[in-house]
């Protein structure tokens, strides 16, 4: 039972939501629509369980002492002080969720991202060598988009944004066309695979 | 000589840190400007189709990035509220991530009150939706299903912008400032394939590449990729209008390039050296 339920579940659904696509007609577009709701309620479900998960895990790191145990205080904090803000005020402007929002989360998320720049100076520096052809043509294509990105491309020579431009819709768009239809097909394939039951992974080692 | 690509080639990487610094924040200090010429492309093409759309056309935004990639995205999201709020059109804005309903209230808020526009009369802000591409499909029969109320927590029945706006089909345009998934993929798959909605997107630029497939399909009006795609869209909405707001992403420009010539001068010098080094170790005898 603890197999075939799951079995049985996926198999309506994923056949339900396949003949919600073809046939957008009753009865099959109101059942595909209350799935979708169930899908929803699932979802936010989960959210309630990824914040449970996340005081769990820096709790009993706390407990432990493990590794690094000093940075779960301020996770528990923050979490409970913008939980709490936007629980008894709201999320409306000028409010302290939306305080705290604009004025932590916000510079800490893009403080985070920025550092990227340095990792990718440093890593380009080290890494990003004309060892053979194909590394050479590379890091040709990078020199002509990274100067077509910026408007020092066109100051330098007018025609590197148009190449670069180029690049981006000929080269590049042949190579993420291939690896676009094959993502597709394998989502296909193993979509129904577990439609089928073939595939079983995701019944979390259940077999 | 060689003793100086050795050295070079054994920098400590704070080095290279500071000058990448150094390369942001000194352009930006002396506000150094470089004119920013936009040449046809998906920059264009977004442009376009929203110049010809007549005015009081409804346009769903989907805000589906964080504060991580506000750098690029936010300056995008600027210039398009703008320019769609001088059109006269009216904005729906939601979000696939759950910062965005923030992030896209900011934006909302700034430029319909400096342009005059009223929440619920000419914008509003759903919020945040769970399910991502499912959501999507459900919005297809019913928007109301998946945001029975905005945001701040008004019924959906109630705001006059959506008395006429009940499933997808009702809207005119759909747009998605997207910093990964759930995002323009999720759009273009559900909104544009499968309603025939015309889609189009905002992203980073590492990301933009891989969209340049619905570009040529056809499938994606236009596109915005990083912060050129913003000063871009800064510039066309500029052009023409001596009063119009200074743009978030065109001062940025001055510094991106500079950045980019940092480096590039490093890839140069790193395969300078790797090339001395490697051919003398290669000549070494054994």
């Amino acid at each position: 039972m603890r197999l075939f339920l799951p079995l049985v579940v996926t198999f309506v659904c994923g056949i339900v939501m396949i003949l919600h696509f073809f046939i957008p007609h009753r009865p099959i577009s109101t059942i595909g629509d209350g799935l979708t709701d169930w899908y929803m309620i699932v979802a936010s479900a989960a959210i309630f369980l990824g914040a449970a998960n996340l005081v769990q895990v820096h709790v009993h790191r706390i407990n432990t002492k493990a590794r690094n145990w000093q940075y779960s205080p301020v996770v528990l904090i923050g979490f409970l002080a913008m939980m709490a803000a936007g629980l008894v005020w709201g999320v409306e402007e000028s409010l302290p969720f939306d305080y705290m929002f604009q004025t932590m989360v916000v510079p800490m998320g893009a403080t985070m991202f920025s550092l990227l720049a340095f990792f990718v100076a440093s890593a380009a520096f080290r890494a990003f060598r004309a060892s053979n052809w194909r590394a050479t043509l590379l890091l040709a294509s990078a020199f002509i988009v990274m100067l077509g990105r910026v408007p020092i491309g066109g100051m330098i020579w007018k025609q590197i944004p148009v190449i670069s431009e180029w690049m981006m819709q000929v080269p590049n768009m042949a190579g993420q066309r291939a690896v676009m239809i094959g993502a597709a097909l394998g989502v296909v394939a193993t979509s129904l695979r577990m439609i089928f039951g073939i595939e079983r992974s995701y019944l979390g080692g259940a077999d | 000589m060689r003793k100086i690509l050795e050295k070079l080639d054994r920098v400590d990487r704070r080095v290279i840190y500071l000058l990448m610094a150094l390369s942001v924040f000194v352009p930006l200090s002396l506000r150094l400007s470089y004119p920013i010429p936009v040449g046809e492309g998906p920059s264009r093409d977004l442009f376009d189709a929203i110049e010809a759309m007549p005015s009081g056309s409804v346009v769903l935004v989907s805000y589906d990035y964080d504060p991580s990639t506000m750098p690029e995205l936010q300056p995008m999201a600027v210039a398009l509220t703008q320019h769609m709020f001088t059109r006269g059109h009216r904005i729906i804005a939601m979000a696939l991530w759950p910062q965005g309903a923030s992030l896209s209230q900011e934006a909302m808020t700034a430029v319909g009150d400096s342009l005059g526009k009223a929440q619920y009369d000419d914008w509003v802000n759903l919020g945040y939706t769970v399910g991502a591409g499912v959501s999507i499909v459900r919005m297809g029969s019913s928007i109301r299903a998946v945001f029975p109320q905005d945001r701040d927590g008004f019924p959906y029945d109630s705001i006059p912008l959506l008395t006429r706006v009940q499933s997808l089909r009702d809207i005119d345009l759909v747009i998605s400032l997207s910093a990964g998934d759930p995002g323009i993929h999720a759009w273009v798959m559900m909104a544009g394939d499968r309603f025939g909605l015309p889609v189009g997107g905002g992203c980073t630029a590492v990301s933009a590449p891989e969209f340049y497939t619905y570009l040529g399909t056809g499938q994606m009006l236009g596109l915005l990729g990083g912060l050129k795609g913003a000063a871009d869209y800064e510039t066309m909405v500029r052009e023409g209008r001596e009063n119009a707001p200074a743009g978030l992403a065109t001062p940025g420009m001055a510094a991106q390039s500079i950045a980019h010539l940092v480096i590039m001068a490093f890839i140069i010098i790193g395969n300078i050296s790797y090339l001395v080094i490697h051919k003398r170790r290669k000549g070494a005898p054994k």
